[in-house]
């Protein structure tokens, strides 16, 4: 996804979650995660980007972000807003927390 | 036994875990035609997802973890098998002939044989600030986030080939690395010993361990122990990887089968455990060697073994109906 394309989706959709990495060990199981929990969490809206697309400045620029040194950097934003920000990889459980703490609906998934 | 009020799915056979060992497992008992199901709290392929480049896999010159890992996913999924991914297990009853788990969803699931390959993950070190400031100076993975040290002065924590042989790489990016192991000599192989040794970007703090992290934002510093002398000091560093080894997934298994004082899961040359009807296979029993073509072959083993397990037991149901 491109930097517009992200400026888009935050700004038509309430609830996002941005993956920001590469096909490597740390990020391949949030990407799974993420692709798991997108059935239950409806009202989220989920998206990868590569890491290395210069295009990704839009995340790697984020105050939010700043001293991150392992990927992927995972970004939540509510209402255009960036509420949340990880490094590294996730588990399942600490994904769907910060998914139920900042995105409101709580979901048994 | 567990609260059978839940809805119970019944399998010939479940298999807890889905890295090489379990998927082989399941590529064998669902071409067998035998109602299998895998389980597993991460992704499909397990620590093999974790390599970037696998050229030991005899057949294929070259490939990464997670197209291996997903081939393998496909080929189990093609005979019928099904998978579960990032499901935990929260109770397990393996005795008696038909076994019990149930996932932390609340689902039941029972089947008549299982096969235990939860595998193993990386050790921590388990000290103060490791888990605060990982992704922000500690890392577990050189060909992730190596290039987030370029020019900075880093250490690596390990003693074994994947400690020596990442120093070595992340001498590409950092301007020096400093590795810290615990004893006065290395477990690697010599040539990683060798190729470390004559790298001028490293240094080397031998009897030595890491008792704490420190840093705001980022990693500022550690401290580390002379674990001869008992010393503490403070060392600035940029970054630390860290390569201790791994510990076997098996904190849920503990009483329920035979382990080893490792926590490794005990298993006879058929790959079966102290339990009838239950087997183990992969980086989660105790061997010597763990390869992902070790546990593709302990797969191979526990399936067959499974196999005819079930077998018996069906011919052993059908006496018993007609007596």
């Amino acid at each position: 996804m491109s930097a517009a394309d992200l400026n888009k989706a935050i700004s038509e959709n309430e609830n996002v979650m941005v993956i920001c990495g590469r096909m490597g060990p740390m990020c391949i199981p949030v990407y799974g995660i993420a692709e798991e929990l997108e059935d239950d969490y409806k009202h989220v809206k989920f998206y990868d980007m590569e890491f290395d697309n210069p295009e990704s400045y839009i995340i790697r620029n984020l105050p939010e972000v700043r001293g991150f040194m392992g990927i992927p950097f995972t970004v939540y934003y509510k209402g255009g807003k960036v509420v949340k920000a990880t490094s590294s990889i996730q588990t399942k459980e600490q994904v769907k927390a910060i998914l139920n703490k900042e995105f409101s609906a709580v979901v048994n998934a | 036994m567990l609260n059978k009020m839940s809805a119970v799915n019944h399998y010939d056979a479940i298999v807890v875990g889905a890295g090489p060992a379990g998927l082989t497992a399941g590529i064998y008992l669902s071409r067998a035609r035998y109602k299998t199901l895998i389980i597993d709290e991460g992704v499909a392929g397990g620590q093999m997802v974790l390599t970037h480049e696998i050229a030991n896999y005899p057949g294929v010159e070259s490939i990464s973890g997670y197209q291996l890992s997903n081939i393998m996913k496909k080929q189990a999924k093609s005979f019928g098998c099904d998978i579960k991914t990032n499901v935990s297990v929260s109770g397990l009853d393996l005795n008696g002939e038909v076994k019990e788990l149930v996932l932390k969803e609340g689902s039941v699931y029972s089947a008549n044989a299982i096969i235990l390959t939860p595998g193993g993950r990386s050790r921590t070190l388990g000290v103060t600030g490791e888990d605060s400031l990982k992704g922000r100076g500690i890392s577990y993975c050189a060909t992730c986030d190596g290039d987030f040290f370029t020019d900075k002065e880093i250490i690596v924590v390990g003693g074994g080939n994947s400690a020596l042989e990442e120093a070595v790489s992340l001498t590409k990016y950092a301007s020096k690395v400093t590795i810290i192991h615990q004893f006065d000599h290395f477990q690697a192989f010599e040539y990683a010993v060798e190729e470390s040794k004559s790298n001028n970007k490293i240094n080397f703090i031998m009897e030595s361990t890491i008792t704490a992290f420190y840093g705001n934002e980022n990693l500022e510093s550690v401290d580390i122990k002379n674990l001869v002398s008992g010393e503490i000091r403070n060392f600035k560093t940029d970054g630390a990887f860290i390569f201790i080894g791994y510990v076997p997934n098996t904190e849920f298994l503990k009483g329920k089968i035979e382990l080893n004082k490792w926590g490794e899961i005990m298993v006879k040359s058929d790959m079966s455990t102290n339990i009838e009807g239950v087997y183990a296979a992969g980086d989660s029993t105790a061997k010597r060697f763990r390869q992902i073509t070790t546990a593709v072959g302990d797969g191979t083993i526990a399936a067959l073994a499974t196999s005819g397990y079930l077998n018996e037991l069906n011919i052993k149901q059908k006496q018993n109906s007609l007596a």
